[in-house]
């Protein structure tokens, strides 16, 4: 066997990151504490050329490689190219953070471009085998980052929970990726699907194994009952470590879902679709009436994240291309939310002051009426209020589950989502109608105000003229 | 050559963007150039607006400056607007109400300025929106837009009670419309467009057609807002500042009255018709029981609120009693049908005048004194007497007396009521005592008898703006009390067309 039967041309993205993340780890050595700047430099500048890459390697046509291992398609080059822009962000918010905090070290962004390799591998994971290794380097980063802060016995905690939750999960991954294994006798998703379309199986091992599977899914992207991790772990771990788990693996989260169950499981859509919907109203409805009793932002955030993957799951328990492009709109857009989320208090804190409180955004808009109005996009968004974007996210989802006859469901949704819109107008009441107490100025670089004013806008741009992005998930899926 | 522009955008855009121009101009400068950009602002939107009236042809009921453009083809999603009789005069009201209010809010607004302004004109540009939008989802965006400036104006400038207040709206009006936006996605799936005028023509069974109703019922019920479901509008009334109390009277009721001629009657006119029992008794205890309600409060603004309840309640009434008299064997021809539902359009712009100058009354009062508990008056004639005749002027038409707009709608409707049965009209007419009783025993015990104390004593009459504000409401009150004509002739034919709609069976 050649190297050219491995068609390793269509991972050029990935083979680039890995040499510029090991490039950075080998650099940072070498660097001396006042120069650490230049592994942040090295680390965006390796993000931009993956994203130029993306860009240029993009194309509709769906090309296997490495023996059917790694797939390259429309969905995957999306999906990446969000992710990496998700990350370049993140690291743009990460820096004055750190440097405040005393920890602007070259480890956490080598970390970081690990875990992105990790989901971008996930995303063009074409087998069981290749999910698996993709999904275990983006947690183990993971678990690094969140224990970043060492000296921090919240963060440590925190990452310590994460760990073994997260384990448990990976190990009923696992498990359910055997059974099927058993069942089917391949690891490559599509020799999966056909063997399921033949009815060449052993249906009752399947079925356990397809448990397993929506079992270590759930985990992995927090759909109650497997939600427990989640609270603890976005108030233990520094916000920007919280910003990133909340982002960007989600889009990666969403492609192995729609790797493993639609295009591996796709025959037993029946099956997984009840499993859905449970998971799907349980969330919605913990997620949301839980969230109203938090006082810790991050807290209260990490509920409402739960609340949100139960809407993404609607889109794809409907089992239909406009469900599954409902659910992709979904997901990049609740990126984009979380992003600016997470990126607000991350731009309130200051050294020795982590703005995590929902008090500690009381009487903004006296102090800068600008990151105020930020805010209020951003928690009208994620409320699901035209004219923001949040509002086409739960208006496709909302057909997807009308378009297959599930009114009930919907209905369910909407009800949910009034209850959400409770705990969002809190935090714009505290920001608008509450008196200040609090009159430091914002302590944060250009690069990041600047960051964050796109973000809040680009969330107002795209509820104006949500066509693009929607024409786009929806291509995908034709 | 006006004809050529794209006036409902401009109409809809320009307050808009004058909102954002307002933002940006700051509160750091000077406060008085943020007033007169967002008064000028206001004046060009309205007098563009009166370019929909004068370009108006009265002759048909088809939909006039349309503009259609695809906005999300993924989902058949249009920018759409057009304007037909019943839309037009709803938008005028509103581009004239903002006028008013943000003069009304000249020297007295002294906190944030700018975005006070701002969240009055971006809220202007949304309603119009919703009175132009015949793409549903199209109105959906702005019907939920609406609430956002509003939340800001009545949780920043309100009163003590302010937050409660504001997220109790937010949270009763949102409840009631998202079920109307799974309605919408429901009626898309059947009928494959969310194209308003499409949902008129649908066929749908009775079944699909109740639920319709009762989704839509519960989004305009809450916005009118009807009885039970009312108990959001005296807290909002009371907390919020002058103008808010003002647009939400004036116009934000409106949407729900507007609403239902847009969507309940036309799309699922046959169980309209089996319902009508439910929507006419909720206004006849809307009409009596508020009524009485309104005759115990003690505070002047929650007495406007209840008032303006019972109101709404004539305009609801109007809306679903014409089943009931094309039910009644005594009546063949669709005049008194046409009668009942353009006295409840007439009651609508007429309530949006009335109520409007009553809050706005209030307000003059609370600015000097700060207090809107009728009992800290008393005498207020001996030392406003200029401000007094205006406000007898105003109570008097609040009450419905010939010769002003309140007349016109009440009796418009009562009449209707008769032709379909006589409790019904003599239940919807006991508000000319109740409502002379509520409103005429506020101006005896807040305007005459003895001075009450110093503070009504040191009282300054009205300023020339003021002055101006409440003289342009009297005319406008006068004008349409005396000669509807002009209003009804531009409602008529949309009106008709409507009835002969609502007439065919849908099943």
């Amino acid at each position: 066997m050649t190297l050219d039967m491995l068609n390793y041309t269509v991972a050029w993205p990935e083979i680039f990151l890995l040499a510029i993340t090991c490039l950075v780890l080998v650099v940072d050595v070498y660097l001396k504490d006042e120069n650490r700047n230049v592994s942040y430099v090295l680390a965006q500048f390796g993000l931009i050329i993956t994203l130029l890459l993306l860009v240029m390697t993009d194309s509709a046509e769906k090309t296997v490689a490495f023996n059917g291992h790694f797939v390259s398609d429309a969905m995957a080059s999306v999906l990446k190219i969000f992710i990496v822009a998700v990350v370049a962000t993140i690291f743009v918010y990460s820096r004055d953070y750190l440097k405040q905090r005393e920890i602007f070290k070259g480890e956490f962004y080598v970390l970081g471009l690990f875990a992105t390799l990790g989901m971008m591998m996930m995303v063009s994971a074409y087998s069981f085998l290749s999910l698996y290794l993709g999904l275990e380097l983006l947690s183990l980063s993971l678990y690094a980052m969140v224990a970043f802060n060492r000296d921090n016995s919240n963060a440590s905690e925190a990452a310590m929970k994460y760990f073994v939750l997260g384990a448990i999960a990976s190990g009923m991954l696992l498990y359910g990726m055997s059974m099927i294994y058993g069942a089917t006798g391949s690891l490559e998703i599509t020799q999966v699907a056909a063997s399921i379309a033949d009815q060449k199986h052993n249906s009752m091992v399947l079925v356990f194994g397809l448990v397993f599977l929506v079992v270590g899914m759930a985990f992995k992207l927090g759909a109650v009952p497997f939600h427990m991790w989640i609270p603890d772990v976005y108030q233990g771990a520094p916000t920007i470590v919280t910003s990133f788990i909340a982002t960007a693996p989600k889009i990666a989260g969403f492609a192995m879902i729609m790797r493993l169950l639609v295009e591996g499981m796709g025959g037993m859509h029946g099956d997984w679709q009840m499993m859905l919907v449970i998971l799907s109203v349980l969330s919605m409805a913990i997620g949301n009436i839980v969230a109203i009793a938090q006082t810790n932002l991050k807290r209260m955030l990490a509920y409402s994240t739960i609340s949100h993957v139960g809407f993404l799951v609607l889109g794809i328990l409907a089992g239909t291309s406009e469900g599954y492009s409902a659910a992709m709109f979904y997901t990049l857009t609740y990126a984009l939310m979380s992003l600016g989320g997470f990126g607000m208090i991350i731009l309130l804190t200051r050294s020795g002051y982590e703005a995590e409180n929902i008090d500690d955004f009381k009487g903004l808009n006296q102090r800068s009426p600008w990151f105020a109005f930020m805010m209020l996009i951003l928690m009208f968004s994620m409320a699901g209020v035209p004219p923001t974007v949040g509002f086409w996210a739960k208006l496709a989802v909302l057909q997807a589950v009308i378009s297959i006859d599930m009114l009930w469901l919907a209905l369910v949704a909407v009800f949910f989502s009034i209850i959400g819109v409770f705990y969002y107008l809190r935090i714009i009441k505290i920001m608008y109608f509450d008196k200040n107490e609090d009159n430091a100025p914002i302590q944060k670089g250009h690069d990041m105000q600047l960051a964050i004013s796109v973000n809040g806008l680009a969330i107002l741009a795209l509820g104006l003229y949500p066509a693009g992005l929607m024409a786009l998930c929806a291509s995908i899926f034709a | 050559m006006l004809a050529d522009w794209p006036l409902l955008s401009l109409v809809v855009w320009l307050p808009i963007l004058g909102g954002i121009v307002v933002l940006l101009s700051g509160d750091k400068g000077d406060a008085e150039g943020t007033r007169r950009l967002a008064l000028g602002f206001s004046l060009l939107t309205f007098l563009l607006s009166l370019g929909l009236y004068t370009g108006f042809d009265v002759n048909t009921a088809d939909m006039q400056f349309v503009e259609r453009f695809e906005w999300i083809s993924t989902f058949n999603i249009f920018y759409h607007f057009g304007i037909d009789g019943i839309s037009m005069p709803l938008i005028i009201l509103t581009t004239f109400t903002t006028v008013l209010v943000i003069l009304a809010g000249w020297e007295v607004i002294k906190v944030r300025p700018s975005q006070y302004m701002a969240a009055f004109l971006i809220m202007e540009g949304l309603m119009v929106g919703v009175f132009a939008a015949l793409d549903s989802i199209f109105f959906y965006v702005f019907w939920e837009a609406m609430l956002i400036p509003m939340f800001i104006i009545i949780g920043v400038w309100g009163g003590p009670r302010r937050v409660y207040a504001t997220i109790k709206f937010f949270i009763y009006t949102f409840f009631g419309s998202v079920f109307m936006l799974v309605a919408m996605i429901y009626m898309y799936y059947q009928s494959g467009s969310f194209a308003i005028l499409d949902m008129h023509t649908m066929k749908l069974g009775m079944t699909e057609q109740t639920f319709i109703f009762i989704a839509f019922l519960m989004a305009f019920a809450v916005k009118v807002p009807m009885w039970p479901v009312h108990t959001w509008l005296p807290d909002a009334h009371v907390e919020a500042p002058t103008g808010g109390s003002v647009i939400l009277a004036a116009i934000m009721l409106k949407i729900g009255g507007y609403g239902f001629l847009r969507f309940s009657l036309p799309i699922t006119p046959d169980a309209s018709s089996s319902l009508d029992w439910l929507i006419i008794l909720m206004s006849l205890i809307a009409v009596v029981y508020i009524g009485f309600v309104a005759l115990v409060q003690t505070d002047m603004k929650k007495l406007v609120a209840y008032s303006s309840i019972a109101h709404m309640g004539f305009v609801t009434l109007g809306l679903f009693v014409v089943f009931r008299i094309w039910a009644n064997p005594a009546n063949t021809d669709i005049s008194g049908a046409a009668m009942a539902i353009e006295g409840a359009m007439i009651q609508m712009i007429s309530h949006g005048f009335i109520s409007g100058a009553m809050f706005l009354m209030i307000g003059v009062l609370y600015d000097r004194m700060h207090s809107r508990e009728i009992n800290d008056y008393g005498g207020v004639v001996n030392t406003m007497p200029v401000f007094a005749a205006f406000a007898v002027f105003f109570a008097m038409s609040n009450a419905g007396l010939p010769g002003t707009s309140g007349f016109v709608g009440e009796f418009m409707v009562i009449i209707a009521s008769f032709k379909a049965n006589f409790w019904f009209a003599f239940l919807a007419a006991t508000t000319l005592i109740l409502g002379a009783a509520y409103t005429l025993w506020m101006v005896k015990r807040v305007f005459y008898g003895e001075i009450k104390n110093d503070n009504v004593k040191a009282l300054q009459d009205i300023n020339s703006r003021e002055l101006m504000i409440m003289a342009t409401l009297a005319v406008a009150v006068l004008a349409l009390g005396l000669w509807p004509a002009p209003v009804v002739d531009v409602m008529h034919a949309s009106v008709n067309n409507l009835l002969q709609h609502i007439a065919v069976s849908k099943l």
